[in-house]
């Protein structure tokens, strides 16, 4: 069924794709990478930051007199040089590196939805002086923005993940507004106009349901990015403190053994690289499927 | 059309200064918004100051003015180019930055050079080739802008510099020591722009015209280089002004990486010393670079696209 | 075949043609050995309704199908050259030079980021035609053959700057720019309003006079009959019915063929069979907005819709509505100017006019979708313009709404069933089977069964979708239903379904309706009064009858002399007339 589909269906789909990148031109849709590995790697990231232990045997912060030995057996990802071993510390990592990237993911999309959805349903003035401030908080670039928060909040997990957020939501605030607007002025809302429906069934079932699609694939998207932006503050010391420890920190741990060993760094870099791409790859399907057609 | 360009630039032009503007009082606000006394960040975490020497400071910097006095004092010195003192380095805080700027412009403009050529190049021989090289090239492109860029600049480092021993190590010694810093912080930058040029193209050469062309007896790659290039280049060039942005972040920590100077390595030290006036000029300065590169754009795009020129608001199109 | 077509060798022949592409699970044939041959200044008509693989076909001709197709063919010659195993580089000295291909729709086929000029002056520089030096002279040669007016102006504007009948006239003269001896036109005219569609045709048969072999590809009989020698009947990417352009179509032999006609509406309006023939390329005399009649004395011209009928039973009464928007300069330019009429309870009036005269408006302001700047609108006697949307909420249910797109009028998440009972809720009717039941009801009054209440709207067809979005329409039970080009997104067989069913509701419910469409055909067949309508003004009303039998208003005999000149059950006007006009004569083709 799903290869033979009706030319309407594609239409709906093609208009679908067009209205949401008309909505956020940077978000490439549909091909991507395959689905299995993107689910595998998914699957093994919830385990681990729900259950690490069943990953790994080693304590995270177990030390021992094997400094910086290379990836091998016992050791899968080498140890780091307190003698730890680098694998359990990545996994170990993981819980807070997830928190990280959904923490800011959920602040920015809401708070970013919730002015956008407020700019498209009220309009006029509201919609003013909001996309005003949205427009201001957009000529910062978000690491900038999130720079000038932790003056303001100093360094720290919260701090950081609150000023990832802040820096995410005019994104998604622009984004929601484009789509209220669009789906405003959709055929349908018109038709229910002319039924005489009230407005706030007018709203609720009918304007939100489809104009929050693609803020869900938007979301999906921004968390990869949130969680790169949170790895960078964390690699430059305003993340978490020690001993917490997510995949930002370690990598700049190791960064100062690189010329003596890559593995430290190596491997959290390539954690943060592989789940933003699964994520964002995640985003881009269900920005192919779902929205639009609504299966 | 007569009457509408003009009309145009003067409105584009007035928004452009009032979100300058914004971004100016955000600065203040965030200012301001500092937990602690400012005279603390003036003498610095490890200094006792008597009750005295408090009074002076806060006299010299004005802190016992109204906030709105303070404002205006403020928005007026900006004018005249005074952005305050560094709090950190006891110096005005252009001297600060004039030093730093030339280091960071450099390593910019060559991170966007590669960067348009890698994605142009990407973009035109990939475009609409299959599945296959859709699937690869897409892979590449979403790893490009999925990687944290200063781990891929200490892989790079790890590899070419402290392994081949290809390049110099660090510092800002001449051309060889520019290669690794711009091509680190052209790999985000040139990810997007291929992916958005690409589509771009492919969106084109799906449209009639490009058939019509084929049909023309014109070579595939007259197509996309005289027809749907044209017509990729403008999502394109809407990323202008978000690339500047995005490359003074990169330059933030590529500077880190590599160990250059450069109005990235000042914006740090400032943050973690919380040097709230260098923080707020760098901030300030790339809130206007982006402002005045998207203006600059708005008002390029209509002369570029046709159809944006018969006095249509570009803005509203592209929205 | 004819025999002009004996005489030479053709253009193109091929034997079984076959083009599948490559889908999941197997590769998916779109044409199925379609055997054709077209001669020298002989017109071809390929028709079939979308889908049935004519543009393919079409594509497929010069070499073009598209990625992951595959063609193949028993015989299959260019020229007399056997093309079937040419590469890239053979066909590409074939395109434009041998075999010309044109569009739909200029504004998207042509290149809108280059002048006119430079895309007419591309396959001169590929085949190296022309020196560059003289190119442009030879551009402005290649404008004016094609009756383009100051064309060395002409060809510094951009696609956009131009008309709708000058920017296909300029995709033509890039078709014929390289001098190509086929041109296989896919569905020239069909995003043309009527009397440019005329000119176009006019064009394409003087071409064909001048000895250019034609493949005309289409899904409206009526346009190709007009310019067409031979007619071939595609369905399913097989041919199943070809012959004389006369014979197929006065007497059809496959069921096909005879869907076809039967989706042509009949004008059995036409005041004389010399005016039904199309143009032949001088420009229909259109009159300027300025020497236009007034529209008050037009208004009043032997109209039922007006003082004839007694008061009480107008329904919609609407009173000299102005409404303008601002332009992109700023200024405010009239969408509708002083637009008066009347519409009696149980009858139907079609509102006909090209995009842009303010059709749709008027139906917004009568909707209460806009509100007039001026002027009023009276539904039932009482005001209904500029009431507060408080007030007018619970009446609103009375009239209803049914849309062109009848895919965006449905919300694309909810599910018919639902969709229904939404509609239904709003006329009381308690929640549950009982609303469950009517929904039913509704859909099978519509012709949809119980089946389709699970299903949502993108799983249905553009043609189920448009019933579903009169069921809903008809759910509250509505004194007067507005349509706004309510079949022109659809395929002229279903369109034919379509208009059908609305005639079988308007009798079973005594509907009131307003219809709008610039398809006179439709509202001939469907209206009792018609209102023609041409940059925000009424130019003539009156009965259907009165108006496309006796116009009085040059727009309304320039609208209907450009209707493409045949209907069914009648002899074509003949596809090749004897002794072509001088102009033809002088064609600089041949």
């Amino acid at each position: 069924m799903t290869c033979r589909r009706m030319p309407s269906a594609r239409q709906a789909l093609t208009a679908a794709r067009k209205a949401i990148r008309s909505a956020c031109p940077r978000l490439p849709l549909g091909s991507g990478l395959s689905t299995v590995p993107v689910a595998l790697v998914l699957t093994v990231t919830l385990l681990a930051a729900v259950r690490p232990e069943l990953l790994t045997q080693h304590a995270p912060d177990a030390t021992s007199a094997q400094t910086l030995r290379p990836p091998g057996s016992g050791h899968l990802f080498g140890t780091d040089e307190l003698g730890r071993d680098v694998f359990s510390r990545l996994v170990h990592g993981t819980r807070l590196s997830l928190l990280i990237g959904a923490g800011a993911t959920a602040i920015g999309a809401t708070v970013g939805t919730l002015i956008g959805l407020a700019a498209g349903l009220f309009g006029n003035a509201v919609d003013g002086v909001l996309m005003r401030c949205t427009e201001v908080l957009m000529a910062f670039p978000e690491l900038l923005l999130a720079l000038l928060v932790i003056t303001v909040t100093g360094p720290g997990t919260a701090n950081m993940v609150l000023s990832v957020g802040i820096a995410g939501a005019p994104g998604y605030a622009r984004v929601a507004r484009a789509r209220v607007l669009a789906v405003r002025g959709a055929g349908f809302v018109e038709a229910g106009l002319v039924l005489g429906l009230r407005r706030r069934h007018l709203v609720t079932r009918h304007i939100l349901p489809n104009a929050l699609g693609p803020l869900l694939v938007l979301a999906a998207v921004g968390f990869g990015g949130a969680m790169v932006s949170g790895a960078a503050l964390s690699y430059l010391g305003l993340g978490p403190q020690p001993p917490s420890t997510d995949w930002g920190t370690l990598l700049a741990d190791g960064q100062e053994y690189l010329q003596l060993a890559w593995w430290p760094t190596a491997f959290p870099g390539c954690a943060v690289t592989v789940l933003a791409m699964s994520v964002t790859a995640l985003g881009r399907r269900l920005g192919g499927s779902i929205i639009g057609v609504g299966r | 059309m007569r009457s509408g360009v003009p009309r145009y630039v003067l409105r584009r032009s007035i928004a452009a200064l009032a979100v300058v503007w914004g971004s100016v009082t955000v600065a203040f606000v965030a200012l301001h918004l500092i937990g602690g006394s400012p005279v603390d960040a003036v003498l610095g975490p490890t200094v006792s100051a008597t009750p005295g020497l408090r009074q002076q400071i806060i006299r010299a910097y004005g802190f016992d003015q109204p906030l709105v006095v303070q404002y205006g004092v403020w928005l007026g010195k900006l004018l005249t180019g005074d952005l305050g003192y560094s709090y950190q380095l006891n110096e005005p805080v252009p001297r600060v930055l004039a030093d730093q700027l030339g280091p960071t412009c450099q390593l910019a403009l060559a991170a966007v050079g590669v960067a348009v050529v890698v994605a142009l190049a990407t973009a035109l021989l990939a475009a609409g080739r299959g599945r296959v090289i859709g699937a690869v090239v897409s892979a590449v492109e979403m790893a490009a802008v999925s990687v944290p860029q200063f781990w891929f600049g200490l892989l790079a480092l790890s590899v070419v510099s402290f392994r081949w021993r290809l390049l110099p190590i660090a510092g800002d010694q001449g051309v060889a020591s520019l290669v690794l810093p711009a091509v680190t912080l052209a790999v985000p930058v040139a990810g997007t722009l291929a992916q958005v040029v690409r589509a771009g193209l492919e969106e084109a050469l799906a449209q009639p015209f490009a058939l019509t062309v084929r049909a023309r007896g014109v070579r595939e790659s007259v197509l996309r280089v005289r027809h749907a290039l044209r017509h990729a280049a403008l999502p394109a060039l809407n990323l202008a002004g978000w690339t500047a942005g995005s490359l003074l972040s990169g330059a933030v920590l590529v500077e880190t990486v590599f160990a250059r100077p450069g109005v990235g390595r000042v914006l740090i030290t400032a943050v973690t010393a919380q040097d709230t006036p260098v923080v707020m000029a760098v901030v300030m300065l790339s809130a206007t670079t982006f402002t005045v590169i998207n203006l600059l754009v708005d008002l390029l795009v209509p002369l570029l696209d046709p159809r944006l020129r018969d006095g249509r608001a570009t803005r509203e199109a592209r929205a | 075949m004819t025999s002009s077509a004996q005489r030479y060798a053709p253009l193109v022949a091929c034997d079984g043609l076959t083009v599948d592409f490559a889908g999941c699970g197997g590769r998916v044939p779109a044409v199925n050995g379609v055997t054709l041959a077209i001669a020298p200044g002989e017109c071809l008509a390929l028709v079939g309704r979308s889908g049935s693989g004519k543009s393919v076909t079409a594509r497929a001709l010069v070499g073009l199908a598209g990625p992951g197709a595959r063609v193949t063919a028993r015989r299959w010659t260019v020229g007399g050259n056997d093309a079937s195993r040419w590469g890239p580089r053979s066909w590409r000295r074939i395109r434009g030079r041998q075999i010309g291909l044109v569009l739909q729709d200029a504004l998207v086929s042509l290149d809108g980021m280059r002048t006119v000029g430079a895309e007419v002056a591309e396959p001169l520089r590929a085949h190296r035609i022309v020196p560059r030096a003289k190119t442009a002279d030879r551009v402005a040669q290649l404008l004016s053959e094609v009756g383009i007016p100051d064309p060395v102006r002409r060809a510094a504007q951009y696609p956009h700057q131009l008309s709708g009948g000058l920017r296909q006239r300029a995709l033509l003269a890039a078709g014929l720019a390289a001098g190509p001896a086929l041109l296989i036109a896919d569905e020239p005219t069909t995003a043309l309003d009527v009397t440019v569609q005329a000119q176009v045709l006019g064009l394409l048969g003087r071409l064909r006079d001048a000895g250019m072999g034609l493949l005309l590809i289409s899904h409206d009989l009526a346009a190709v009959a007009t310019v067409a020698d031979r007619v071939a009947v595609l369905h399913d990417g097989s041919v199943v019915e070809e012959g004389p352009a006369a014979r197929v179509l006065s007497d059809p032999l496959h069921d096909r063929t005879r869907e076809l006609l039967a989706a042509v509406p009949s004008v059995a309006v036409r005041r004389s069979a010399a005016t039904a023939r199309p143009d032949t390329g001088c420009p229909v005399a259109v009159p300027d907005t300025a020497t236009a009649p007034p529209t008050a004395q037009t208004a009043a011209r032997e109209s039922p819709l007006d003082g004839a009928v007694p008061p009480d039973a107008v329904l919609l009464d609407v009173r000299s509505v102005t409404k303008s928007y601002p332009d992109p300069h700023g200024e405010r330019r009239a969408a509708v100017r002083e637009v008066s009429f009347r519409l009696p309870a149980g009858r139907t009036l079609g509102i006909v006019g090209a995009s842009g005269s303010g059709k749709s408006t008027t139906a917004r302001l009568v909707l209460g979708l806009e509100t007039p700047d001026f002027g009023s609108v009276h539904f039932d006697g009482e005001l209904w313009s500029g009431l507060a949307e408080r007030l007018r909420r619970p009446l609103r249910r009375q009239i209803q709404f049914v849309q062109q797109d009848p895919l965006s009028s449905l919300d694309p998440r909810w599910t018919i069933g639902r969709l229904l009972e939404e509609a239904l809720g709003v006329r009381g009717v308690p929640s549950g089977s009982a609303r469950r039941d009517e929904a039913v009801q509704l859909l099978e009054q519509v012709g949809l069964e119980a089946a389709h209440l699970a299903r949502r709207p993108a799983q249905l067809s553009g043609g189920q979708q448009q019933r579903v979005a009169f069921a809903r329409a008809l759910a509250p039970r509505p004194r007067l239903l507005v349509c706004d080009e309510p079949v022109s997104a659809l395929d002229s067989t279903v369109q034919a379904q379509i208009l059908d069913l609305l005639a079988g509701l308007r009798r079973r419910y005594g509907l009131t309706m307003l219809f709008i469409s610039h398809d006179l055909r439709v509202v001939r067949r469907l209206c009792d009064h018609v209102m023609v309508m041409r940059d925000g003004q009424v130019v003539e009303s009156g009965s259907t009858a009165g108006v496309f039998d006796r116009p009085q208003h040059p727009y309304t005999q320039a609208l209907l002399d450009a209707l493409p000149g045949w209907e069914p059950g009648t002899r074509p006007p003949g596809a090749r007339r004897p002794g072509s006009s001088p102009g033809t004569a002088s064609s600089p083709y041949w």
